[in-house]
């Protein structure tokens, strides 16, 4: 097994990529494999560097993790696996196909099979729960009323929200909320899942039971998940593998138990929560006398 | 050191004059720009048609929203407008001893002009304005990025729908308006002012044209639905993802479609009655 090194500062892993632990791809891993491989990935909004260089494998049937502070792009990193945006630069394949290549139609073919838990739920808020659920059912494949209705209580049955199926989203708390979403996302039956920081906002209680649901979900349909999230430990009991990303850079990767023995200061204090390490409390800035002195409104 | 401050002077002139030259061209920039992306969408929005005869359900829904919601406010603003052309009318009129002809004047002015702008301007400040925070908020929510990590497209699953029931319910709401006004001009002209009953009807039906008069009035609510409704959709589908940017976008929805009303009914009334 590779070390992984990183210095205190911000610098990329090198060897990340030829771990060997269950979760990560070879580097020559066959397709079958490897779900998701990003090389090379390249991609800013505006003038601000958001990935630069970055290469990220997901290996089918494993959850893997991608943390990191808020703002380092990890919506944005899901957001490029799913097509919704195009690197600058790299490829990202997904079950072979070069997502940020591909025409509207292949894209939307390549979408029913993933599915994607977004950061608010993004429930259609005029539509019953039932009627989410059923949506992408009635939208892509011609069911009887009959066996729509079944399939969307199983679904339902699945993330234990049966009986709130008359409800309406603005009903539900947000936890409610996130688990219906969620057998949304897994009524076409996806090949791979991807969350959105599902721990955040969350009590106690129902972070527990969206933790124990994404594993279960994971096992029991033989998916892939990616969950990103900067909810350090309830993110790494489920993981398989972790990617911790900043400042565009992957910082370190490996299994939970890899990352929990990792030295490099920064990443300990990201996964211990520490308020001053590397990274400082303060966002660059001048002197604060020479900034107090300075003349002017703005 | 006086050259060193003159040429400052000289920078400071130069920069007066300038920028503001420079920020008139980044805003025309910035106009053509959401101009282009305003046709592109459009394009997409059409491109959704056939669809929209798939699921006629979605149809119907929208042109409910957008017209059956708006008869109240159309059918009593266009009784006031019609009550108050007829005594308008009437006192001119009079003057000239040709209140007979109130009738024609009352209807001609509604189905020519008033009947299609001052409907689609009710309709903006309704229906528009609903539309764009509508989709607005539906953008703010990921409601549509849900929709496309369905693989579902949402400019033809929730724009185009609406697009045409704007497009139908307008005609049919200039139609109404100009109905009740009539309506309302004949309450006060014949029953108020006591013009001529048999004079008021009569002279209308002689002298206001189906083709000319009607049917261009109907065309006009036509376009200025197409207008009302693209820019209520395209404000909501572009605005910035927060509640300051829908709330800008509405109101953003609102002016700009009034404008476009009142300059293309210039532009089609010079088509359409110039010679
Ligand atoms: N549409 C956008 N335009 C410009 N900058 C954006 C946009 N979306 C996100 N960003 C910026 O990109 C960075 C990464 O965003 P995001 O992927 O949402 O971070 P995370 O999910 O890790 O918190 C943030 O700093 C954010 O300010
Ligand atoms: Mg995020």
């Amino acid at each position: 097994m590779t070390a992984v090194t990183v210095g205190s500062g911000p610098a990329p892993v090198s060897g990340a990529l030829t771990d060997q632990a269950p979760g990560a791809c070879a580097a020559d891993a066959a397709e079958s494999e490897c779900l998701v491989r990003i090389r090379g990935l390249r991609f800013s909004h505006g003038p601000r560097v958001i990935f630069d260089d970055v290469d990220l494998d997901i290996r089918r049937g494993s959850v893997t993790a991608v943390m990191g502070p808020s703002g380092t792009g990890k919506t944005t990193l899901l957001k490029l696996i799913s097509g919704q945006l195009r690197p600058d630069a790299g490829t990202i394949e997904v079950d072979g196909e070069p997502v940020h290549a591909l025409r509207q139609s292949a894209l939307f073919e390549l979408r029913r099979r993933m599915g994607m838990l977004f950061q608010s739920g993004a429930l259609l808020t005029d539509l019953s729960v039932f009627d989410n659920v059923a949506y992408p059912l009635r939208e892509h494949l011609r069911l009887s009323p009959p066996v729509v209705r079944k399939l969307v209580l199983l679904k339902l049955e699945a993330v234990g929200l049966r009986g709130a199926r008359d409800l309406m989203p603005n009903e539900l708390s947000g936890g409610m909320a996130r688990r219906v979403a969620l057998a949304r996302a897994i009524a076409l039956d996806p090949m791979m899942i991807l969350y959105d920081e599902p721990f955040t906002g969350q009590d106690p209680i129902s972070m527990g039971v969206l933790v124990s649901l994404i594993r279960q979900l994971n096992d029991a349909s033989r998916l892939t998940s990616i969950v990103v999230s900067h909810d350090v430990r309830e993110t790494a009991s489920i993981a398989d593998y972790i990617y911790v990303i900043s400042n565009g850079r992957v910082m370190a990767a490996g299994t939970p138990a890899t990352i929990a023995a990792e030295r490099s200061e920064w990443v300990r204090q990201f996964m211990d929560g520490l308020p001053d390490g590397p990274v400082h409390f303060h966002y660059p800035a001048p002197d604060l006398a020479a900034d107090l002195l300075t003349r002017g409104v703005g | 050191m006086a050259f060193k401050a003159l040429r400052r002077g000289a920078r400071a002139v130069a920069n007066a004059v300038l920028d503001p030259v420079a920020e008139l061209g980044r805003s025309g920039l910035k106009a053509l720009a959401g101009l282009g992306r305003a046709h592109l969408l459009l394009l997409h929005i059409l491109a959704g048609s056939a669809e929209v005869l798939w699921r006629p359900r979605l149809l119907l829904a929208q042109v409910f929203n957008v017209g059956v919601l708006s008869v109240l406010i159309v059918a009593v603003s266009g009784l006031f407008v019609g009550m108050v052309l007829a005594l308008q009318g009437f006192y001119v009129l009079s003057q000239f001893g040709a209140e007979e002809s109130l009738g024609v004047m009352v209807a001609a002015s509604l189905v020519r002009e008033l009947g299609p702008v001052v409907t689609a301007l009710l309709v903006a400040g309704r229906a528009g304005s609903a539309l764009t925070a509508e989709i607005g908020l539906m953008k703010a929510t990921e409601q549509l990025a849900g929709l496309e990590m369905m693989a579902v497209d949402p400019v033809r699953r929730i724009l185009t729908p609406r697009f045409y029931g704007g497009l139908i319910a307008m005609p049919l709401l200039v139609a109404l308006f100009s109905a009740v006004g009539v309506l309302g001009g004949y309450f006060v002209g014949v029953g108020l002012l006591g013009v001529d009953d048999g004079a008021f009807w009569s002279q209308m039906q002689s002298k206001v044209d189906f083709r000319e008069d009607v049917v261009n009035g109907v065309i006009k609510g036509l376009v200025f639905g197409v207008v009302v409704t693209w820019i209520a959709l395209f404000q909501g589908h572009d605005s910035t993802p927060t509640s300051a940017g829908v709330s800008r976008a509405t109101t953003r929805a609102v002016v700009h479609a009034a404008l476009a009303v009142l300059a293309l009914d210039f532009v089609l009334t010079a088509l359409m009655f110039g010679n």
